[in-house]
């Protein structure tokens, strides 16, 4: 093996893919190669660092250089200054919003110093392509120490202790799914993966498939083991192309290893894993409709009991758990339980990945001890508000999450504390928005994806949520009644109470969370037929200021739906039952006649 | 049993444990209201998707509401009924329902049958809160059935009779969230799916989602037309259900008044098809007893076990399903459509009335009898033999609308010739009577020796599978039996494997045999209905002073006059038919 002086790590997540990272490792080999420094210099494509705002993210190693922002064009100046003069590119580096300084080592900027990564521990730190670095960061020490000197029950004991909970949005202690399944007798088990991400904005599942596959391969592993099934899947959506190929180079270098297949390290414990494609429907997450989706049923969620662990996929056994979930288990298998309670709080232990996105100036995937309050998540790691507007709202917890406030700002984010304030962790997407957004319509917004999602097996879901998303509508387009808002009401709560899945159980949550956070906005837009914060196009008055307009006749002309009069060197007026808001007056006004209420 | 304690609405009780909320309530008398569960107890077939989510009640220590009709009880469970969030609840359900149906009520064909109908009645819906789009989707008209899905809730019902009853897959969930719906896959038209036509989607759909192709009206301007002869055919189980949509007890007879009630109508002759029922024996019958000697001499040709073709929705089954096989099923035709081929020749010659003029109307327990009717195979110059099929719903339709009532009619019988029948003849509308009627034959015919007992009790029930063996006078037969076409298909993988030990296999597609037909009135759930007419129709054979086939005098006078004898040639050419592969004929529209 090579003794590489130096490493250059460079994002290889879809994100930074997309902002051309690929032709930035091209060109950083192709560079190295004609200073004849390849055997000196490795490049090496890692997951996602987490800090997307700023990709694509250049690494050096052994220095801790964090370049950002980087570009193809900018390859030949890295090699030239960096790596054969040993000068930092300080224009590459990252700049301190607060007081202009250059960055060069993440761990002091804002956006990762609060952040402890235990399930992206290895995500822009290996090349997840190549099993051997994967080893070196102690991948699958967890499962031979589990196979040589565990019993199955000593793992589910470890796993409970541990206090882990589930990271795809239910939260149910992962231990005791475990014991679940592993209690139940059957000649045929299997552990499936949930890598059916389907919050929109959320990709912490697929940045660990993509960064560090074998921690999930190695979990399942370790799962099967302590439940007694030889047999995994992985049901992952299609559209992640990247994730599915590197999982499945992984599986293949895991089982040339050894790792997966017949007689692991030599246990005498086999274990298999195969890929499971879903189509990309929300709620296919729920493991019910993902199982039937698996076994090529309509992807749709059946009642529970019986759970998966008494009979799941094939009507066996089965235990489910998140790509996060599994993600966590071998280090917490290698340093233990009483380790990882130490983090989180008393009833969430660990950490938490959160997809931090919306309205805020670090955008991006961080992960964050459970009980890191909001306002740090949002304010130090997420840097604060883009364009320094004013913080409104948090949506936590995906599309059936709920709205939180200002003064939710201290609450410890943890399973228990977002329930309590009406929202919920979900899997762990954070969309922030400031003094723009209205909130009537972010609900709709909401609306807009369960309806699309729902799968249209219970009525309330099917029906109820398209008559939520009618009522928004309605009063956005500022025809809504009062009525119309106790109907809203009394629908969302009965669509709670009744749904048959999760998806139903909370897709009325944004309603209910920024009606009760919102109120006065709801009755503004009924009442006064007025939004706020403008974004609500129906409810837009273009209005004429006698005073300024000189009857130029120009707002009238350009007007599409003729709902501008007035007579020639006379004050105008636009007819707001004909006005379409098109805001073709506005700009054509030369004398700032025109104003928007 | 092991018992557990629940309260219900206050109320302390034991159950059984594993028993459902639903059942535990019913059982105390409180009906909690269920659009999609449906429980088919005689025939095993229960639905329980918890989809429709009316039948919520309250369980103390839990968060939402619970769905009664999958929630198990458990030991010290307390369950309220309905309290004001169980009554808001179930009445706000049932305005999303039904602000997405059409508000056409009163000129639906489920329109007073209806279960959501009924339902909304029940829950005081008067006015719907939840106004919006409602769904549009393209009506499908198929020889059948008619599928205006535009009123589908749904309930699922239908796929699980197509699916894990009949295993015939044409029906499931398609499309998700608001447009979601039940329909053939790719929204493809029925005609163009695997679908049998058996109408078991029909009987069990709660609402005007799925109905029967209407008839009526060109069987009254027929009947309206002077220049038409029309005779009509009843088959057996038309007169053990019809009374039901009078306001009978299931299970009455009502053979002399129905018989009254198509004179009154103005049908020319009134006939019975119970009497082609006795032709169909005396062809299948001898076409067993053929090839069973022939098998028994070593003829290695010979294809056994012979199964029953009587049933057309079967008959599509095996060609879409099963057409390897095709040689295997008796080439007799239906009882329908030997009544249409002796009507339009041997009758028509007798009464002097031209094909083209005499119109042949069957009255069936029976949607895929529409489709069997226009099947090409059954017209001569385009002229089918079997004009029009209605069914025993549309045949009370018919009455309602021209004489009113059916109860105060008298008792007639049928006209000669083709009305004379035998009881052999009438156990053909239940499961297991085909074959039973055939045994009574082909004993007497095989062995010359009369049968000491006519009731084969070992062929009778309700089992999806049944098996018996007979003894023919030390020559043992064994005969297998299925309804239901997830049964049938489980008889033909076994002799698609070679295990089958039958001679003979009696297949209908609907549960319980035509007594429980896709035609027939809606039994809304209650199994028993079908058990309590094939309990009629066991009656009227053993009322009936001639109970097997070979001694129907009308029969033997046919032979004597017309056919020469069972399978001559004239009778294959007329009574027998063949099947197709069907098996590539169904596609997908890219």
């Amino acid at each position: 093996m090579a003794n590489y002086k130096m490493h250059i790590l460079v994002c290889g997540g879809t994100g930074c893919r997309a902002s051309q990272s690929e032709m930035i490792l091209d060109n950083l080999k192709t560079e190295l190669e004609t200073k004849g420094l390849s055997d000196e210099i490795q490049v090496i494509q890692t997951g996602c660092f987490g800090f997307c705002e700023k990709g694509p993210i250049v690494k050096i190693m052994p220095d801790n250089t964090f370049y950002v922002e980087v570009t193809p064009e900018d390859v030949k100046e890295i090699i030239d200054e960096h790596i054969i003069k040993g000068r930092r590119v300080n224009r590459l580096l990252y700049v301190n919003p607060d007081n202009q300084e250059h960055i060069a080592d993440s761990k002091h900027m804002g956006f990762y110093k609060k952040q402890l990564r235990i399930a992206l521990r290895n995500c822009g730190f290996i090349d997840p392509e190549n099993i051997d670095e994967a080893i070196a960061k102690d991948a699958y020490q967890a499962l031979g120490k589990a196979l040589v000197e565990m019993s199955p029950d000593q793992v589910i004991a470890v796993m409970k202790d541990s206090g882990l909970r589930g990271r795809g949005g239910g939260g149910f202690p992962a231990g005791l799914k475990w014991e679940f399944a592993a209690k139940n007798a059957s000649d045929q088990k299997y552990v499936v993966c949930n890598a059916d991400e389907g919050d929109p904005g959320a990709f912490m599942d697929r940045s660990i498939l993509e960064g560090d596959p074998h921690s999930v391969l190695e979990a399942m592993a370790l799962c099967g083991y302590s439940t007694g099934a030889n047999k995994g899947l992985i049901y992952i959506r299609a559209e992640y192309p990247l994730a599915i190929e590197r999982l499945k180079i992984a599986m293949k270098q895991a089982e040339e290893y050894g790792f997966l297949g017949k007689d692991i390290l030599g246990s005498g414990f086999d274990f298999e894993i195969e890929l499971r494609y879903g189509a990309g429907a929300f709620v296919c997450g729920e493991e019910t409709a993902l199982i039937h989706s698996m076994e090529g049923e309509r992807g749709e969620p059946t009642v529970k009991p019986p759970f998966p662990a008494e009979s799941g996929y094939l009507k066996k056994p089965t235990n489910v758990n998140n790509v996060e979930t599994f993600a966590n288990v071998p280090v917490i298998l290698l340093k233990g339980a009483e380790w990882y309670k130490s983090i989180g709080t008393e009833k969430s232990s660990g950490t938490k990945v959160f997809a931090l996105a919306g309205k805020i100036n670090n955008v991006g995937l961080i992960e964050v001890p459970m009980g890191t309050t909001l306002r740090e998540v949002i304010f130090e790691i997420g840097g604060g508000i883009k364009d320094g507007k004013k913080f409104k709202a948090v949506q936590t917890g995906g599309p059936s999450g709920g709205c939180l406030t200002e003064k939710h700002l201290d609450t410890p984010i943890d399973f228990d504390n977002l329930i309590a304030v009406g929202s919920m962790m979900g899997s762990g997407g954070m969309i922030v928005m400031d003094e723009d957004d209205c909130m009537v319509s972010m609900a709709k917004f909401y609306l807009e994806f369960t309806v699309e999602e729902s799968c249209g097996k219970c009525s309330p879901c099917r029906i109820g949520n398209k008559r939520l998303y009618e009522l928004l509508t309605k009063i956005t387009e500022g025809k809504g009644t009062m009525e119309d808002l106790d109907l809203l009401r009394n629908l969302s709560e009965v669509i709670k109470d009744t749904s048959l899945c999760g998806l139903g159980q909370t897709s009325p949550n944004p309603v209910l969370s920024t009606m009760s956070n919102f109120w006065d906005e709801y009755i503004e837009h009924v009442t006064d037929k007025k939004c706020s914060a403008g974004q609500c196009a129906a409810l837009k008055q273009y209005i004429i200021d006698p005073e300024a307009c000189v009857g130029c006749t120009a707002c009238a002309r350009v007007c599409p739906v003729n709902a501008i009069s007035g007579e020639r060197k006379m004050p105008h007026e636009i007819n707001q039952d004909i006005c379409i808001k098109c805001n073709a007056c506005f700009e054509k006004c030369k004398f700032n006649a025109i104003s928007i209420n | 049993m092991a018992k557990v304690n629940i309260s219900i609405d206050g109320r302390p009780l034991q159950v059984e444990a594993g028993t459902t909320v639903l059942k535990a309530a019913r059982d105390q008398g409180i009906t909690i209201p269920t659009l999609c569960y449906m429980e088919l107890e005689d025939l095993c077939i229960e639905h329980n998707p918890g989809g429709c989510r009316l039948c919520t009640v309250e369980v103390e220590g839990r968060n939402n509401l619970a769905p009664s009709c999958v929630t198990k009880v458990w030991e010290g469970m307390s369950i309220k009924t309905h309290t004001p969030r169980v009554i808001n609840a179930r009445k706000t359900v049932m305005e999303l329902i039904l602000s997405d149906h059409p508000f056409d009520c009163l000129i639906c064909a489920k329109n007073g049958t209806c279960d959501l109908q009924k339902m909304a009645q029940d829950l005081g819906i008067r006015e719907i809160h939840y106004k919006g789009e409602q769904s549009t989707y393209k009506e499908d008209y198929s020889p059948s059935i008619i599928r205006d899905i535009n009123k589908c809730i749904m309930c699922r019902r239908c796929e699980t009779m197509c699916n894990d009853v009949q295993t015939c897959g044409v029906l499931s969930g398609i499309y998700r969230g608001f447009e979601a719906v039940v329909a053939p896959a790719y929204e493809q038209d029925l005609e163009k799916s695997p679908c049998t036509y058996c109408g078991q989607c029909v009987a069990v759909c709660p609402t005007g989602a799925l109905t029967e192709v209407d008839h009526t009206n060109k069987v009254v301007r027929a009947l309206a037309d002077p220049k038409k002869t029309v005779v009509v055919q009843t088959a057996p189980a038309v007169r053990a259900a019809l009374g039901e949509e009078f306001g009978m007890e299931p299970g009455t007879l009502v053979t002399g008044k129905m018989v009254s009630a198509l004179r009154r109508l103005g049908f020319d002759q009134v006939f019975d098809t119970d009497f082609a029922a006795d032709l169909t024996i005396m062809e299948e019958g001898t076409e067993l007893l053929g090839r069973l000697s022939k098998f028994l001499k070593g003829d290695k040709s010979v294809k056994l076990p012979i199964l029953t073709s009587c049933c057309p929705a079967w008959v599509q089954f095996f060609e879409h399903n099963f057409p390897e096989m095709k040689d295997i099923p008796s080439t007799a035709k239906s009882p329908q459509q030997m009544f249409g081929t002796i009507a339009k020749t041997y009758l028509a010659d007798k009464i002097q009335v031209k094909r083209e003029d005499l119109v042949v109307v069957s009255v069936m327990p029976c949607l895929s009898k529409k489709y069997e009717a226009q099947r090409d195979e059954f017209k001569v110059d385009g002229n089918p033999d079997v004009d029009y099929s209605i069914s025993t719903r549309e045949l009370a339709h018919l009455i309602k609308q021209s004489i009113g009532d059916l109860k105060n009619l008298p008792d007639e019988d049928f006209d000669r010739p083709m009305g004379e029948s035998t009881g052999a003849g009438v156990i053909f509308g239940v499961t297991g009577g085909v074959i039973e009627a055939a045994v009574r034959t082909a004993y007497e015919v095989h062995t010359g020796k009369d049968l000491p007992k006519l009731d084969f009790e070992e062929l009778r029930g309700f089992d999806g599978v049944r098996s018996a063996t007979i003894d023919f006078d030390g020559l043992p037969i064994n005969i297998g039996i299925a309804h239901g076409l997830g049964n049938a298909r489980k008889l033909l993988e076994e002799i698609k494997r070679g295990e089958s030990h039958y001679h003979a296999i009696e297949i209908m597609a609907c549960p319980g045999g035509c007594v429980g037909g896709g035609g027939q009135p809606l039994h809304h759930g209650d199994s028993s209905i079908i058990k309590k007419r094939a309990a009629a129709i066991y009656e009227e054979d053993k009322g009936k002073a001639i109970r097997k086939s070979h001694m129907n005098p009308e029969i033997i006078k046919l032979y004597e006059d017309f056919l020469g004898e069972p399978m001559s040639e004239k009778a294959h050419h007329l009574l027998h038919t063949s099947y197709f592969d069907k098996k590539k004929s169904t596609f997908i529209e890219s």
